[in-house]
C-alpha cells in the first residue's frame, strides 16, 4: 500500500507539473449538513513538534463532513488528544457519543512525509483501520484525501471519491470583452491549476474514463469546436469544427468514443466520433433539437435533451434497438441528463415553479425529486462513487458551483475569489 | 448546397405569413416560458431595444443606397420563448438584405445568444434557431446564401449581467457580425 501510494502520487505531481502555475482555488462553504449524519472525531495529528505545511486532521475531517455522511466532532470539545489507538480511553468518546474516532501523527520521512493513521470504533472499542502513508513534499494533502477515502469506504462500505478532480471554467466580463478558462482543481476546490484560458467562450469540460484527457468546446477560432487535450502533457487535438454546432462532447465508458452535437446537417443532432478513426456515426436525425447525450455506464444506450415533444425532455437512445424512447414526464423542462455509475438515478436540471434545479429521477420508478434550493442551476455531475452531484448555481449575480448529495440531505457550496464558475465537471476515480 | 432546399421551402412559409416570422420548428425557449415572466421581460426589452432601432433604422434608409455603408443597427432582439423576427425588427433586417445584395463581396455572421436561464448546450441550439431565423429572412429578401453564416453562442457571452426581466431582453438577441 505505501509503495502504491507513492506511486500515485508521484503521477499527480506529474501530471500538474506540466500545466501553467495561475491558479484560480475554490473555496467550500457548507450550506446544509445532513440530519442523518454519523458522529466522528477527528483529533489533530500529532506532529513531532514540526511545524507542517497542512492540517492533516483538518483536511480529513472537511472531507467526511462535506459528504453529508459525517458530523465530526468539533475540536474544541474534544477533552483529550490521543495520537496512537493505545492512548485511546474509549469511554471519553462514548460520552460524546461519537461512534468513530481517528487518530495519527505525521513525521517527516525521506523527501517527504510518513502519516501513520488508525480508525477507532468506539463503541467496540476496538480498531479498524490502521495504515502508514507516505505523502510526496508537497502533497499532504493528497495523503490527506487518501486517508478519508479509506475512512468512508471502511465505514459506508461505498468507496471514497476524495481523492478525485474537478474541471471547470471561469468567466469575467460582458458580451464580446470576456475572459474564459478552463481549470482542473482538487475534489475540495484546492490546487487548481489552468488547463486554457481565452477570450473566446469555453464550456461542456468532460474527462475521459481514464481520468487523463479532457474534450471540451472552445469558441476560440470564434467558431465553436471540440477538443481533446491530455491534461498531463498538455497535448491536445481538434476533433470536430464542422459548420454550426459542435458541442456536448461526452466519453463513452470505454474511451474510445465521443457522443457529440453536431448541426452540420441542419438541425443539431447527436453524433458519435470513433476517437481513433474520427469516423462519425449519426444517432438522431429529427427537425428537433437534440442535444447534451450521456452515455449509460454499460455503454449500451445514450441519454440526450431533446425538444421534439414541444419542451426539452430527457430520451434514451439504444444502441441495439435503434429506437429513442421518452424518459422524463415530471413537468414541461427537464434537460441535461446524467446516470449515476450504479444506473439506478437519472440527475438532470428540472424548471419547477421555483426555477432551474438540479433533480433526481428514479429510473424505475419514474419519480423525480428536487435536491438543490437555488434557482438557476445548471450542469450536473455526477462523482464517481455516486454519492454526491458538483452542478453550476448563482450566489448574489455571482456564478458559483454548489454540491448537494444524490438523497439531496447535505450540500455545500464552491465559490471563486474572482468572476463566474461554472461547467463543473466531476472526473472519474484517478487511483 | 443544403441551404437552397431549405430557403426555397421557408420561402413558401415565409411567403404566406411574412410579417409573423417564420417560426418552423416552434417557438425557441430560453429559460422559463411562463408568459407572466415573459411579458416583463419582453416588454422592457422592447421599449429599450426599440429607440435604438428607430434612428438607427432611419439613418440606414436616409444614407445607406448611396453610399452602401453597412447598416448601423446591428443587433436585433427576440421575445421570450420565441424565434421569429418582431415587426419592429423586420426594417433593420431589410435594410441589411439590401445592403448585402448591393455588396456581393460582403459576408456576415449571424450570432444568435439567448438570455442565461436553462442549460448551456440546450441554449446554444436554441440561439442557433434564431440566427437560423434571420438567416432564412435575409434568404427571401434575395441574400445569397454563401454571404451568410450562422454561429450561435447561446447563453455564452451575456450582453448584460443579473436576473432581471430587462437584462433578459437584452440577453435574447442576435448580432450581424461584419
Amino acid at each position: 500500500m505505501k509503495a502504491l501510494m507513492t506511486t500515485w502520487l508521484g503521477a499527480l505531481l506529474l501530471m500538474f507539473g506540466a500545466l501553467a502555475h495561475a491558479q484560480s482555488d475554490l473555496t467550500i462553504e457548507i450550506t446544509r449538513g445532513s440530519d442523518r449524519a454519523t458522529p466522528i472525531a477527528i483529533v489533530p495529528f500529532a506532529a513531532d513538534g514540526e511545524e507542517l505545511p497542512e492540517d492533516v486532521a483538518q483536511i480529513i475531517s472537511d472531507d467526511l463532513q462535506r459528504s453529508g455522511y459525517f458530523e465530526p466532532l468539533p475540536r474544541d470539545a474534544m477533552y483529550d488528544q490521543p495520537s496512537t489507538g493505545d492512548e485511546v480511553r474509549f469511554g471519553q468518546w462514548n460520552a460524546l457519543d461519537v461512534r468513530y474516532l481517528v487518530v495519527g501523527q505525521v513525521s517527516r520521512g525521506g523527501d517527504g512525509y510518513r502519516i501513520r493513521y488508525e480508525l477507532m470504533d468506539v463503541s467496540g472499542e476496538s480498531r479498524m483501520i490502521g495504515e502508514n502513508v507516505t505523502a510526496g513534499g508537497d502533497e499532504l494533502r493528497g495523503g490527506a484525501h487518501y486517508i478519508s477515502d479509506q475512512i468512508f469506504e471502511a465505514i459506508t462500505g461505498i468507496r471514497g471519491a476524495f481523492s478525485t478532480r474537478i474541471a471547470y471554467v471561469t468567466a469575467q466580463g460582458t458580451d464580446d470583452d470576456m475572459q474564459f478558462a478552463l481549470y482542473v482543481a482538487d475534489a475540495d476546490g484546492h490546487n487548481s491549476q489552468q488547463v486554457l484560458s481565452s477570450r473566446e467562450p469555453i464550456l461542456s469540460p468532460a474527462w475521459s474514463p481514464d481520468g487523463r484527457r479532457l474534450a471540451y468546446v472552445s469558441f476560440e477560432t470564434e467558431r465553436p469546436a471540440i477538443y481533446v487535450q491530455d491534461v498531463n502533457t498538455g497535448q491536445r487535438a481538434r476533433l470536430a469544427s464542422f459548420d454550426g454546432i459542435n458541442g456536448a462532447p461526452a466519453w463513452s465508458p470505454d474511451g474510445r468514443r465521443l457522443a457529440m452535437t453536431l448541426s452540420k446537417d441542419g438541425q443539431p443532432d447527436i453524433y458519435v466520433m470513433d476517437v481513433g478513426s474520427r469516423n462519425l456515426e449519426r444517432i438522431t436525425n429529427n427537425s428537433s433539437i437534440d442535444t447534451e447525450p450521456a452515455w449509460s455506464p454499460d455503454g449500451d444506450s445514450l441519454i440526450f435533451t431533446s425538444d421534439r415533444s414541444g419542451g426539452p425532455q430527457i430520451y434514451r437512445y439504444s444502441f441495439g434497438s435503434g429506437e429513442s424512447e421518452r424518459l422524463t414526464f415530471t413537468g414541461n423542462y427537464n434537460a441535461r441528463g446524467r446516470i449515476s455509475p450504479d444506473g439506478e438515478s437519472l440527475f438532470l436540471i428540472h424548471r419547477s415553479n421555483e426555477g432551474y434545479q438540479v433533480a433526481r429521477q428514479d429510473m424505475d420508478s419514474g419519480r423525480l425529486v428536487v435536491l438543490s434550493d437555488s434557482r438557476l442551476d445548471e450542469s450536473p455531475s455526477v462523482a464517481p462513487n455516486g454519492t454526491m452531484v458538483i452542478f453550476a448555481t448563482q450566489q448574489g449575480n455571482n456564478g458559483v458551483l454548489g454540491a448537494v448529495s444524490a438523497d439531496g440531505r447535505a450540500s455545500y457550496r464552491l465559490p471563486s475569489a474572482q468572476g463566474d464558475v461554472r461547467e463543473p465537471a466531476w472526473s472519474p476515480f484517478l487511483n | 448546397m443544403q441551404f437552397k432546399s431549405h430557403a426555397r421551402i421557408l420561402a413558401i412559409a415565409l411567403s404566406l405569413a411574412l410579417v409573423a416570422g417564420c417560426s418552423s420548428t416552434g417557438g425557441s425557449r430560453d429559460g422559463s416560458m411562463d408568459g407572466t415572466d415573459a411579458n416583463g421581460g419582453a416588454g422592457s426589452g422592447a421599449a429599450g431595444s426599440g429607440q435604438v432601432s428607430g434612428s438607427g433604422v432611419s439613418g440606414d434608409r436616409s444614407g445607406q443606397q448611396a453610399d452602401g455603408r453597412i447598416p448601423e443597427v446591428r443587433t436585433i432582439y427576440f421575445d421570450f420563448d420565441r424565434d421569429s423576427i418582431r415587426s419592429e425588427f423586420e426594417s433593420v433586417l431589410v435594410a441589411h438584405a439590401r445592403y448585402l445584395r448591393s455588396n456581393g463581396n460582403a459576408r456576415v455572421v449571424l450570432q444568435g445568444h439567448t438570455d442565461e436561464r436553462g442549460t448551456r448546450e440546450y441554449n446554444m441550439a436554441l440561439g442557433e434557431r434564431r440566427a437560423n431565423a434571420v438567416k432564412r429572412f435575409l434568404e427571401v429578401q434575395g441574400v445569397s446564401p454563401s454571404q451568410l453564416e450562422v454561429v450561435s453562442y447561446g447563453e455564452e457571452r451575456l450582453a448584460e449581467r443579473g436576473g432581471s426581466d430587462d437584462a433578459h431582453a437584452k440577453n435574447r438577441r442576435v448580432v450581424f457580425a461584419y
